[in-house]
């Protein structure tokens, strides 16, 4: 069976490719798919953390890490929408999605 | 595979492939309320919505062949060094390394309902705040599509 171990490393390595992605790619949509990984990678750690909490390989008691994830998913949702929302405005007024070249805001 | 693809369509192909294998995880967490949701929102509502804006915007592969060194060199060590501390860390957590045990079949793995009564019971003002956020996403996404169209108007 697997172990507690094994799966945050999973975790892990999900977060690792979603922060790869936010530091290397120019295409904000790409981007912004990099952080949902992010997030779904944390809400792996907390329900991997919720199977193992009992103690000697069982599920905790309480359910309020699902109860979290769940809230995390709803949030993660609404700031989609609202990312995407901002993307649609942005190409309207400058035809691009690449960062390098929505560089108006440096200083 | 998300971040290596240069068209943003198969990113995305690509995304919810591994958004089914992490419900897969979540499923075999014996989290099944959490697997059967992270099917149904990420990749039902969520990667649709991304599909629908590449296909709306109609964005092409870049085809720019010119990766910023700088930035790769970059994130290469803030990855190596984040998963080198992990596994550092992992390699430390003792209590981590024991396996999982099979649930007896006395357990009852109704989680629907127990996730449900945690809801409304002890985070019901949570669940209202929730739910004014996602009125106030859905005006302000409204907003911010509607004062675009407006200004092109004028123009």
């Amino acid at each position: 069976m697997p172990t507690l171990n094994e799966y945050l490393l999973m975790s892990g390595l999900l977060f690792s490719i979603g922060l790869a992605g936010v530091l290397l790619r120019g295409n904000i949509i790409i981007i912004l798919m990099s952080l949902e990984m992010m997030l779904s990678a944390a809400n792996l750690a907390l329900v991997s953390f919720w199977r193992f909490g009992g103690g000697g390989g069982l599920p905790s008691d309480s359910y309020s890490p699902q109860v979290m994830v769940f809230f995390v998913i709803t949030v993660a949702a609404a700031e989609v929408a609202v990312g995407l929302a901002i993307i649609v405005a942005l190409f309207r007024s400058r035809q691009t999605v690449e960062i390098h070249e929505l560089s108006s805001m440096k200083g | 595979m998300v971040i290596i693809c240069r068209n943003p369509v198969s990113s995305a192909l690509s995304l919810v492939i591994s958004f089914l294998g992490l419900a897969a995880l979540f499923i075999t967490l014996n989290a099944y309320f959490i697997g059967i949701i992270q099917i149904l929102v990420y990749t039902g509502a969520v990667m649709v919505l991304f599909l629908f804006i590449i296909m709306l915007l109609d964005i092409k592969a870049d085809n720019t062949n010119d990766w910023n060194i700088p930035a790769i060199v970059g994130t290469v060590i803030v990855v190596f060094l984040l998963v080198s501390q992990l596994v550092s860390v992992l390699h430390a957590f003792k209590a981590g390394s024991q396996p999982m045990t099979v649930l007896p079949d006395s357990y009852s793995s109704n989680d629907v309902k127990s996730i449900g009564l945690e809801i409304f019971t002890n985070y019901n003002f949570h669940l209202q705040i929730l739910g004014v956020l996602l009125l106030v996403a859905t005006i302000g996404v409204v907003i911010l599509s509607r004062r675009q169209s407006k200004e092109t108007e004028e123009n």
